[in-house]
């Protein structure tokens, strides 16, 4: 059987204890509607359950959102326990949503987050950034 | 004023001076609708506010049907509490914040806790890495409460506690604090939020399934009306399911059914309304949409006092008062360009006021990047100085009752809450609380949500909603705020002061306590007894939870999108 395209495949997560999701659920449904599958974790996930869900669901993108200001401690985490169950972050898009101060894109980026979005960021630009970075950072398994 | 008469001049009004008016330049769009998607007509006049009766439905502060405000003499008497909600760190960071803002001429105080505290975890357990301190203060034992609250005397100062499933543990703390400064337990002054109801609609600190958290609620108002009498034993609140995503009548309409529930239960536990109710207070959202707040709170108030004197029978005019706690909106602040949150606080500041709110919490300019920095704070607080003193809007009570329109949209907002009241208590077969319950456990509440959050921005993306810095007047920008910065080493300082509280304890105290509490809880008997023990112990949030998550279970939310 020939697929002309497989769809990317995006898991929406939030890890930890805070339970804001208006941001999470909204960018799922928005990613849905853009085309992408997408895999929603619901609340309060461990960094091992995100990162089993990963693997287990072999995506392509892991987008991860938190407003409790964890991220340096729980981003790290998620990418760790990944690598752990056999699965290869590198070979994945990792995005952070929610509150994350200025000063820290950096340190988050060199620990293998590739795309940051803060509050206010236009959906169609997470989308944007989904659809350029996924090829070129596995090469996508478009067949054709 | 002749209705008819007025209905003549208006259809010449449209005839000869609008309509050619219209031919030569239009309106800048087709349909003009709130943030409630409630359409907007171009002019109100009587004919609008013809159905309403002055008397009735508008009438006189500190009266019946309180619309206007619920003190006789509101902001004359004194101003709202001015009241901001502050909290990182260790109990010292937050102790000393708190003395600073006391300085700065804040009026009360209000309590952020760190995430394990907010749901019921000690510092120390492996689901606190990387959150102990971080958006709030961390509580593990009675020992932080008490270099929390260390030079703040509690017969001077009242305190809002913003915690829900460990609500009745931090009403013990603050207890067993006032027990220890020697104030009597019939001084003490503060909240507790200790609304759950809200939690599963929105906010997701979930620990307990939904029956039990009533339970325990119900238990804290049967022990509270007899010990903490001036003390506010839930803030029944809206605010988190606004900044969900819902509309200001959503908002409105399930935080009013939430309150209905939870006097429900209090009747089926046989506790007299006329005492529970004033001690009962409501928090609210304050959004950009600055006449829609407005007649929200307006018509909170309207409908409040119906509720309690028509459908509970409270008979003291004091149960009517709906009398409730203001933030500006968080969900509306901007990463862009952060010194134009200022103005959108200041505006939304001034709907809560117009509004009467009691006590209010104004947003500080850098909250879409961390906890707010003492300069925003400053500013914040500066805001509703400003509006208190400069303003002049204090000076004379509900200044916008009688505008058409101000009138008719608190009447239109009132109805519409009124209607998913009804398909509320339709759930519930004719009880409210039933019909909070079902609409939990059928998701009506997270869709009703989670769809308007998700129709608000697709406006934004689409740009028929602006926002501005964000969808348009954007600019290239470098952040030049200063940004606060949570000491990476609470977490160990914190994980090492309850192992040494936990060694110096009496912890054959510590055992019978919570020994009583699992008896208390399994025996279907009210838990504050015990838990206060427990707390005087020093037995920590995690150990008390742990309890009665050992008897009730514990929930895990469905998913939906």
């Amino acid at each position: 059987m020939e697929e002309r395209e497989k769809k990317i495949r995006v898991l929406v997560a939030k890890v930890g204890l805070d339970g804001h999701d208006r941001g999470a659920k909204v960018v799922a449904r928005f990613l849905r509607d853009a085309g992408f599958e997408v895999i929603y974790t619901g609340l309060h996930r461990t960094p091992q359950e995100v990162a089993m869900a990963a693997v287990q669901e072999d995506v392509d993108v892991v987008g991860i959102s938190l407003h409790s200001g964890a991220h340096m401690t729980l981003v790290p985490k998620v990418l760790n326990y990944i690598r752990e169950y056999g699965g290869d972050p590198d070979e994945m898009v990792v995005l952070v949503g929610g509150i994350v101060p200025e000063d820290e894109f950096d340190e988050l980026k060199a620990k293998g987050v590739d795309g940051i979005f803060i509050p206010g960021t236009p959906i169609s630009e997470i989308v944007d950034f989904i659809k350029e970075t996924v090829p070129k950072k596995k090469g996508m398994k478009v067949k054709s | 004023m002749d209705i008819d008469e007025v209905r003549r001049k208006r259809e010449e009004w449209d005839r000869k001076c609008l309509k050619p008016f219209l031919e030569k330049s239009g309106e800048r769009q087709e349909k003009f609708e709130n943030l409630s998607w409630i359409e907007i007509d171009r002019i109100y006049d009587p004919s609008d506010i013809e159905h309403l009766n002055f008397i009735d439905d508008i009438g006189y502060p500190g009266d019946f049907p309180f619309t206007r405000g619920v003190y006789p003499t509101m902001y004359r008497g004194r101003f709202w509490t001015m009241r901001q909600f502050s909290g990182f760190g260790a109990a010292e960071d937050t102790n000393q914040r708190w003395k600073l803002l006391l300085k700065e001429g804040q009026t009360g105080l209000s309590t952020a806790f760190d995430f394990p505290t907010l749901m019921g975890l000690d510092s120390d357990d492996p689901l606190s890495d990387g959150e102990v301190g971080k958006v709030g203060v961390a509580i593990d034992t009675l020992k932080d409460f008490e270099i929390l609250f260390d030079g703040i005397p509690l017969d001077r100062v009242s305190t809002s506690f913003t915690i829900n499933p460990p609500a009745a543990i931090i009403l013990a703390m603050y207890t067993a604090i006032g027990d220890a400064q020697g104030v009597p337990r019939a001084e003490l002054r503060g909240t507790i939020q200790n609304d759950m109801l809200k939690e599963f609609h929105a906010q997701n600190t979930l620990v307990l399934p939904p029956e039990p958290s009533v339970k325990i609620i119900t238990d804290i108002f049967e022990w509270g009306i007899e010990n903490v009498p001036k003390f506010n034993l839930i803030s029944i609140s809206g605010y988190h399911i606004r900044e969900a995503g819902s509309t200001a009548v959503q908002e409105l309409a399930f935080t009013i059914a939430d309150g209905m529930a939870y006097v429900e239960a209090a009747i089926e536990r046989g506790i007299d309304i006329d005492r529970l109710a004033p001690q009962l207070s409501f928090f609210f959202n304050s959004h950009n949409d600055f006449f829609e707040e407005i007649a929200k709170f307006r018509a909170a108030r309207r409908m409040w006092a119906k509720i309690m004197r028509d459908e509970y029978g409270a008979k003291n005019p004091r149960s009517w008062w709906l009398k409730f706690h203001t933030q500006t909106a968080g969900c509306s602040l901007t990463a862009q360009q952060p010194l134009n949150n200022i103005v959108r606080t200041t505006i939304q500041a001034m709907a809560a006021v117009l509004g009467g709110t009691q006590s209010l919490h104004t947003n500080s300019f850098d909250e879409a990047w961390a906890l707010p920095s003492e300069e925003a704070v400053r500013v914040a607080l500066r805001t509703q100085q400003i509006i208190a003193y400069e303003s002049g809007i204090p000076n004379t009570i509900d200044p916008l009752g009688g505008s058409y329109y101000v009138e008719w949209l608190t009447d239109k907002v009132e109805k519409l809450a009124w209607d998913y009241i009804e398909r509320i208590r339709k759930m519930g077969e004719g009880s409210m609380l039933r019909g909070v319950l079902a609409g939990i456990e059928n998701g009506f509440f997270v869709k009703e949500i989670t769809n308007a959050a998700a129709k608000f921005q697709r406006e934004v993306e689409e740009g028929k909603r602006t926002i501005v810095g964000v969808n348009r007047f954007t600019i290239e920008e470098q952040l030049k705020i200063p940004i606060l910065k949570v000491d990476p080493e609470v977490q160990r300082k914190q994980i090492e002061r309850l192992r040494k509280v936990k060694a110096e304890r009496d912890n054959v105290a510590v055992k019978e306590a919570l020994d009583w509490l699992r008896s208390a809880a399994e025996n279907n008997e009210n838990v504050m007894e015990p838990i206060l023990e427990a707390v005087k112990a020093y037995a920590s949030v995690g150990e008390i939870m742990g309890v009665l998550k050992e008897v009730y279970g514990t929930y895990k939310k469905p998913i939906i999108i």
